[in-house]
């Protein structure tokens, strides 16, 4: 067997009656940028459950890293190296931005709570260099002026931006984005665009986007999936899935002639 | 601010504290029995505080805790005592064995928070305040049932060795643990449950962990505020630790401003004096009488009033976000 960083053979997951992800197979490579499309209601964010452990499939098997992924808590996957953003941004509201990112560092550090109380040499050492890296993190994008703000009274853009940061705290080899140009303007997106290679290139880590917009995923993305009623229709490079019958179909409705 | 250096806190404490004991001998009884009062409820506002709070799990059941720890220890002092110590103990003796009463409370009660916790915590809002409530139901009619242990009469004759110095002394060791847990990398973990369990659990965060660990630390510490209210009333009874009692204690961290630890310490420390200023002032002159006779109705009143006005808590002054490492 091949050795993909992530891996989905035939995952099926049924709520009720509803097929909402039916057969799917998808895998992902080492700094891999895929993207995963399909109009609303597709299956998108199920995936992204699944991946994350949010749900379990009904059918079918996915591996990280050449292990199962089977039973395991989201917090066990975060540790294992998935990390993903929210399509309704999830930040820590009460927290400063720069508290948003140090809550994500931890599951890397063995300092627990011993340490917290005794408050020795090491303790502060590792608070240090907690804080150190956290700064670094947010100066690379660009979010080092906002550390004692509160996480919510950042822009939108920033907050997606802060969203991403926190993620990558959690030192992923996979990241999960969803919708991370909703409701940003053209000029936002652009600046994604490069924000999401940049990412990719400096971390060396695989990305799987799903995203609304067509131009965006058609510029990054090396590969890309299409889901269409929890079905993937086709997968294939941007200009491949650009021509492709079923997907322009999906997207547009069936072809008449005018 | 305030706990920059949480041991050096805790060191000045500890030593005012002993300095307040020693001239224990001098104050007014009066104000020592008020004194001792606001120190058990500054270990039972900040312990709920962890719960509630910062963690944001709405516990119900703190009065349970201290109830169990409250019988612990009279139960280590009043029947394991006699046979531990000689009738010619010495005062250390007595001491560090009420000292082991205290700890022995703050234990069984966090084994008690597990016992309670770990199933319940799947639950959320209403449905744990709900199930945390019929815990301390059930504590309050076991505790009735226990025949050796007073049944519904309680424990009389329990010895008088709560003094300031242990009330403060541990209250100075609640505020110490939960504030340097809280603020620390590891300690982010209990806010980003509170805030968002499903974003914490995608950074890696375990959140039942979390809400366990706060669970057990709360009951912990009320537990030993139990141990100290026990040899302090000298009696208690299961009634003493009904709903009424965690509600009094829910109140205390809501006016201080939940997550807000010296917020709520403040707010122990006023709402411990209200109903005695509020006596006060209706025994100054005959026509404040009315003050004495609708106090609790006073007191509600307030509360409302507060929960319109500023329902961030009364001493949360902080924007929205903590910023202190």
């Amino acid at each position: 067997m091949s050795t993909k960083l992530l891996q989905l053979e035939k995952v099926t997951i049924r709520f009720g009656g509803l097929t909402a992800v039916s057969e799917l197979d998808l895998q992902i490579g080492a700094t891999e940028l895929v993207g995963l499309i399909g109009p609303n209601g597709a299956g998108k964010t199920t995936v992204f459950n699944l991946i994350t452990g949010v749900y379990q499939p009904t059918d079918g098997k996915i591996s990280f890293a050449g292990n199962p992924t089977a039973r395991q808590k989201p917090f066990q996957l975060a540790k294992h190296g998935i990390a993903r953003t929210f399509q309704n941004i999830r930040l820590f509201a009460s927290m400063s931005v720069f508290d948003n990112v140090r809550a994500a560092t931890q599951l890397h550090r063995a300092r627990g709570i011993r340490n917290a109380l005794w408050r020795g040499k090491s303790f502060r050492h590792g608070e240090e260099k907690t804080a150190a890296h956290v700064m670094e993190l947010l100066e690379i994008f660009h979010l080092g002026k906002f550390r004692d703000e509160p996480a919510k009274s950042l822009s939108y853009g920033d907050q997606r931006r802060l969203e991403i940061v926190r993620a990558l705290a959690t030192h992923p080899k996979l990241l999960l984005l969803d919708e991370p140009a909703a409701g940003m303007n053209p000029t936002e997106k652009a600046e994604l665009a490069k924000l999401i290679r940049f990412i990719r290139d400096k971390f060396q880590i695989s990305i799987l986007l799903v995203e609304h917009d067509m131009p965006l995923v058609m510029e990054i993305c090396e590969r890309i999936a299409v889901l269409d009623y929890g079905q993937k229709i086709a997968e294939g490079t941007p200009v491949e899935i650009r021509k492709n019958p079923k997907v322009i179909a999906a997207y547009l409705g069936e072809e008449t002639h005018a | 601010m305030f706990f920059a250096r949480p041991r050096t806190f805790l060191i000045l404490a500890l030593v005012a504290s002993a300095v307040l004991e020693i001239f224990q001998a001098r104050i007014d009884p009066y104000f020592v029995d008020i004194l001792t009062r606001i120190g058990i409820n500054i270990i039972l506002a900040v312990s709920l505080n962890l719960i509630n709070g910062h963690t944001g799990q709405f516990s119900l059941g703190h009065a349970g805790f201290m109830a169990v720890g409250a019988y612990t220890a009279a139960a280590m002092t009043m029947f394991a005592g006699p046979h531990v110590m000689p009738a010619n103990a010495t005062q250390v003796l007595v001491m560090m064995w009420f000292l082991a009463a205290l700890l022995a409370a703050g234990a069984v009660a966090a084994a008690a928070g597990l016992l309670v916790g770990a199933p319940s915590l799947r639950l959320k809002g209403d449905y744990l305040a709900i199930v945390t409530l019929g815990f301390g139901q059930i504590i309050s009619v076991i505790f009735r049932n226990i025949e050796p242990l007073g049944g519904a009469l309680g424990l009389n004759g329990i010895p008088s060795y709560t003094n300031l110095f242990w009330v403060f002394g541990a209250a100075a060791l609640t505020v110490y643990v939960i504030t340097a847990m809280v603020n620390s990398t590891y300690g982010r973990g209990f806010i980003a449950t509170h805030d968002d369990e499903v974003a914490a659990e995608a950074m890696g965060i375990n959140t039942t962990r979390c809400k366990i660990v706060a669970f057990v630390i709360g009951a912990f510490f009320a537990g030993i505020a139990g141990g100290l209210y026990g040899h302090f009333t000298l009696t208690i009874s299961p009634r003493g630790f009904d709903f009424n009692k965690s509600i009094e204690i829910v109140v205390m961290v809501i006016v201080g401003g939940m997550g807000n630890t010296v917020g709520v310490i403040i707010a122990a420390v006023l709402l411990t004096l209200l109903p005695e200023g509020l006596r006060m002032l209706s025994g100054m002159s005959p026509s404040l009488h009315w003050i004495g006779e609708s106090r609790l109705i006073l007191y509600a009143l307030l509360l409302i009033g507060l929960m319109l006005l500023r329902p961030q808590g009364l001493f949360n002054f902080r924007k929205s976000a903590r910023t202190k490492p």
